[in-house]
Formats: C-alpha cells, structure tokens, sequence
C-alpha cells in the first residue's frame, strides 16, 4: 500500500505530463508542437547539464559543444543511416568527445575547468570553420529533412529518457558519489571513491543526451554550419536555464528551462529588436536575485530547510 | 624569406602583441585581482574604439589625442559597473569560488547588453575612417605610418602601466590585493576600493587598445568576442594574479598568432587555442607562476 502511495505521489504527476505532451499534437495547432519542441530541447540540455555539474559543481560551458557534435553528425550521416541509428551515433559521438574531454582535463580543479571548457567550444568552432574551409570545401551542411512531428516525438523521446535518468541517479548511490565529490573532493578520495573515474564517466554520460538532442534539431534547422552549430549562447543559456530553476532538485532544471524558453519566446516575437538586450539583462537579474533558483526561493518562502548541492 | 616580410611579421607581431598584453593585463586586473572573470572584457575595446572613432568623425579629434579621455570614460564605466554589479554579488556570495561562478555569468549578461545597446545605438555596419595611412621608408622598407605609432603608442602606454603597477603605491596595494585579499585588509589596504579600482582600470586598458585598434582595422560592435578570447588566454598563459606574466604572455602569444597568420589565417585561433588548452593542462597556474 505504501509503495503505491508512493508510486503515486512521486510518478502520478509526470505520467499526467507525460501524456498530455504525448497527445499534444492531436487537438493544438501545428505552432504549439513547434514550440513546445523547442522547450523540450532545453529542457534536454539543461537537465542534462545539472545532471552532472550540479551535484559536482564543476560549471561545464561546453554544452553547445557537445550539441554541436550532434548536430554535425546528423549532417554527415543523416543519408547514410536510418534516423533512430542517426540519432544513436550523435549521442555515442559526443559521449565519446565529452570522455576524451574529461582525460584532458583531469588535473584541472574548480574555476579552471569553467575556463578550460569555454575555451573547448571556441576550440572546436574555429577547428570546424578552418576544416570546413580549406578540407570540405564547404561553408555549411544541408541536413536532411524530417516533419516536425517526427522531430517532436524523438525529442519527447529523449526529453523522457533524461529525466528518467537523472531521477534514478539522483536516487542512486551514484547520485551520493556525485553529490560527494562536490561537497568535498578530497573527503570523497579518503572515504574510498575513485573519484577521477566517476568524475570522467559521468561528464561523458551526460553529453550523450545533449547529442542525441542536437542530432535531433539539426533537421528541424535543416542547415548548420559552425558558427550556428556551436554557437556560444548555448553555452550559457543551459546555466542560466538551470540556476532559474534551482539545481538542488530534478524540477528546478526542468521549471527553468520551461518557462525561460517561453519568456524568450515571447520576448522574441514582441520586441525583435531588443531581443538580445533583455536577455542580458535578464541574465543579470536572475544571476543577482535568484542565486538559489525557484526551488530555493519557494523553499525560504515556505520555510523548509534550503537544498544544498546547487553549484552556484 | 626575404628582409621585408622579417621586418613586417616582427612589427606586426609586436603591434599584435602589445595589444594582447594591454587587453589582457585589463582582464588580470579584473580576475586576477578583483576576481570577476569578466566575459564583456572585448566589449569594452569595441566601446574604446567606437568613441574613438566617432570623436574623429564628428569632432575632428586625432585619434591619438583622444586615448586622452577614452581612457577615462572606459575606467568610469568600469568602475560603475563593479560598484552597482559585482560588488552587490560580492556581498551576497557566501564563498569567493560562488562569486567567481555568479559574477562571470554575470559578465556574460553584460556582454549582451552592451553589445546590443552598441548595435541598436550605432547600427551593425562596418565603420572605419582613415589616420596616417600613408606610407614611410625606412631603411630601404616602407611601413604604414599608422602601424609605426600604433606599435610606438602601445609600448609607451605599457610601459607607464608597468612603472604604476611596479613602483607606485597604489600598485603595490594591487599587488598586494591579488596575492591575498585577507592579509592586504588587515595591513590597512582598502580591499573594495582597490577591486573597484581595479576593475575600472582594466576596463581603461581595454579601452586604450580598442582607440588603437580602430586606428588600424574596421569596427563593429561585434568585434569584441575575438580579444576577450585572446585575453583568456593570455591570462593562462601568464597565470591569474601575475600582471607581468599578462604582459609576457601577450607578446608571446602575439608573435605566435603573427607568424602563424603569415602561414594559414584561419588556424591562427586553433593554434591560440591549442597553446591554451595545453598550458592549461601542464600547468593551470600559468606557465610564470602566480
């Protein structure tokens, strides 16, 4: 009885959800699928990115690296492969690259590894651009196309997975290793944990699903060159989308990432032209004022003790 | 290889290599001191360079005589965005490790807003206006007259900032900040004054490459996101907290990406980068050291 009790008050509501965003297409306009796609994306990354770094509190600013990876790979295999391989290999690639990132930069510690990481995109960007150039011979790639429909339901796929996957390792011993190595790095060392492996293992884990998305969105955007596929915004729009929210708790990522997508959404369509500005601002505001995020900002409202584990 | 292009690539590389040691020194003073990894650093060349260029346009004002009060207009706005911005960060950060997190992210909003705010206010097109461009001999060589005073202004403007840092008290407070905040406050040093201080200041040293920048090449505001990057890296190379290093590190790294340049222009960024990721891994405190 309990269990079910259980079941119910932590499973019900996104089964609702989950449901809802599954018949979405069915009685809304096409626009709504369309948008709530690329709330889905976001959602994808940001989780996916608190998954990692807010347990860790290792501040990644390579998100659109490992997005771009994907996106790259959907360009050059999407002819070649079925998509549901496509999409498969666009994750198994940035899984790799984010495994190789993680050797490189064993030694760095703390702010080193946000520098280190935000240089790693500009790396990999101006790579692209001169191997385009001068190997390729191209400036872009056209991507195949795909119907937004499609594209909404492999998104929704991988939305599902995510969070599925970081729900269970939030609940997992893996979770408390994660959790460990970010309160104290070298307690974690002395109580027996390998921390170098879980750290490498973990970050490359977590790029697969900013890859599998990218390969995703790259036939929605049908071309991509690298100025587009590793664009430095989403880097940080990740960041911001997931302090928003709040880190400490698998809802905060997924609240931030909604309701920003949203407020730029409407931001963009109403004020073009001062798009960018208010989202500096916005930035600013929301770095200032809400250090602890949504979920820490109801949690003081309500009283309830604060959630520890958020990286900034 | 002949006597021209030696003398070219080394006036290019030491012109390149003076501004990357300016921009960069900037950006230690604003991280390695006042531990705001600036992200907006570049935009602050662009504002020094489009005052620049507009006191020229509008006003007439040589462009050398306008480094007079481009300096000053980039430290104030510097110093208010510390004051309003970081030093409320500060405060509300519970560890220097959350502030350094908050008020790069920060930074990053700032970059937007001033760069947006340049191109609603002076429109996204290529700007450039013409200064000395005529051509002088030396030694049986000819030279650009405007890179000659660039190259001669940026290793004065160094030089006076190495004599501030090195022999003035104010610097002695800076260094004495940088290397540890805590036993500077308690030797009577006025720590958030002196970050203030320093942040504006970094902000000016951008602002005086960017009034030598636009002397040379075209301007859009979009042309800052380049020397933030190339300042990143400087401030690895030479170590954060080392203002000497900075100013090293950018004449190495500017004759680095010359010569590279000369050989393949596109991969003169991926070589930055390459030297970059590589001292960060050998050595993340800098080569020189803190």
């Amino acid at each position: 009885m309990d269990r079910t009790r259980a079941f119910l008050k932590t499973g019900l509501f996104p089964l609702l959800l989950l449901l809802v965003l599954a018949t979405l297409p069915f009685y809304t306009p096409p626009y709504t699928t369309v948008a709530v796609t690329s709330i889905l994306m976001y959602v994808v990354l940001t989780v996916s990115w608190a998954m990692f770094c807010g347990p860790t509190r290792y501040m990644s600013l390579a998100t659109a690296t490992f997005f771009g990876v994907g996106m790259y790979t959907s360009a050059v295999l999407g002819e070649v492969l079925p998509f549901p391989l496509v999409v498969a290999c666009g994750g198994l690639f940035s899984f790799a690259i984010g495994l190789l990132t993680g050797f490189i930069c064993l030694r760095l510690r703390g702010f080193y590894f946000a520098i280190f990481t935000f240089g790693l995109n500009e790396l990999v960007r101006n790579f692209m651009l001169w191997w385009e150039a001068k190997v390729a011979h191209t400036v872009g790639r056209w991507v195949v196309l795909m119907d937004s429909l499609s594209i909404y339901y492999y998104m929704l796929a991988i939305v599902t997975l995510t969070i599925l996957v970081a729900f269970l390792i939030g609940r997992s011993r893996y979770g408390l290793i994660l959790f460990s190595i970010g309160e104290s790095e070298e307690a974690a060392a002395h109580i027996g944990i390998n921390v170098t492996r879980y750290r490498i293992s973990f970050f490359a884990f977590t790029c697969l699903f900013m890859g599998m998305a990218g390969a995703v969105m790259a036939t929605k955007w049908a071309y991509i060159d690298p100025r587009i596929a590793f664009n430095p915004i989403l880097n940080f729009t990740p960041v911001l989308m997931a302090l928003f929210g709040g880190v400490g708790k698998i809802y905060g990522p997924i609240l931030g990432a909604g309701i920003l997508t949203l407020a730029s959404e409407v931001l963009l369509s109403r004020f073009p032209y001062y798009y960018m500005l208010l989202y500096g601002l916005l930035f600013i505001v929301i770095i200032s004022f809400l250090p602890d995020g949504l979920v820490g900002f109801m949690r003081k409202w309500r009283k309830a003790p604060a959630v520890t584990g958020s990286v900034i | 290889m002949s006597l021209k292009l030696i003398f070219d690539v080394a006036i290019t590389g030491l012109i390149m290599g003076g501004l990357y040691a300016l921009i960069a020194m900037g950006l230690n003073l604003q991280y390695g001191v006042a531990r705001v990894l600036n992200v907006s650093h570049g935009e602050f060349v662009m504002v020094g360079a489009f005052i620049t260029y507009f006191a020229h346009k509008i006003f007439g004002i040589n462009p050398l005589l306008s480094l007079v009060f481009c300096g000053p207009i980039l430290f104030i706005i510097g110093l208010f965005a510390y004051w309003t911005l970081f030093r409320y960060l500060r405060r509300t950060s519970e560890s220097g490790d959350v502030f350094e997190g908050r008020s790069m992210l920060a930074s990053f909003g700032l970059l937007y807003v001033i760069q947006n705010i340049a191109l609603l206010w002076w429109g996204p097109n290529i700007k450039a206006y013409s200064y000395l461009n005529y051509p002088v001999r030396f030694f049986g060589l000819t030279f650009e007259a405007n890179r000659l005073v660039a190259l001669l202004f940026t290793l004065v403007m160094i030089f006076v900032f190495y004599l501030f840092v090195a022999r003035t008290k104010v610097g002695k407070a800076i260094r004495a900040a940088a290397q540890n905040e805590k036993s500077a406050q308690l030797l009577g040093i006025n720590v958030t004054a002196v970050l203030g201080f320093c942040f504006g200041l970094g902000a000016l040293l951008a602002g005086l490459a960017g009034s030598i920048v636009s002397m040379m090449q075209e301007l859009t505001p979009l042309m800052g996101f380049p020397y933030l990057i190339i300042a990143m890296i400087v401030l690895v190379l030479g170590g954060a907290g080392n203002i000497f290093g900075s100013l090293l590190g950018g004449l190495i790294l500017g004759g680095v990406t010359t010569i590279v340049m000369y050989v393949d222009p596109g991969l003169s960024l991926v070589v930055s980068y390459v030297i970059f990721a590589l001292i960060l891994l050998i050595r993340p405190e800098g080569v020189l050291g803190r």
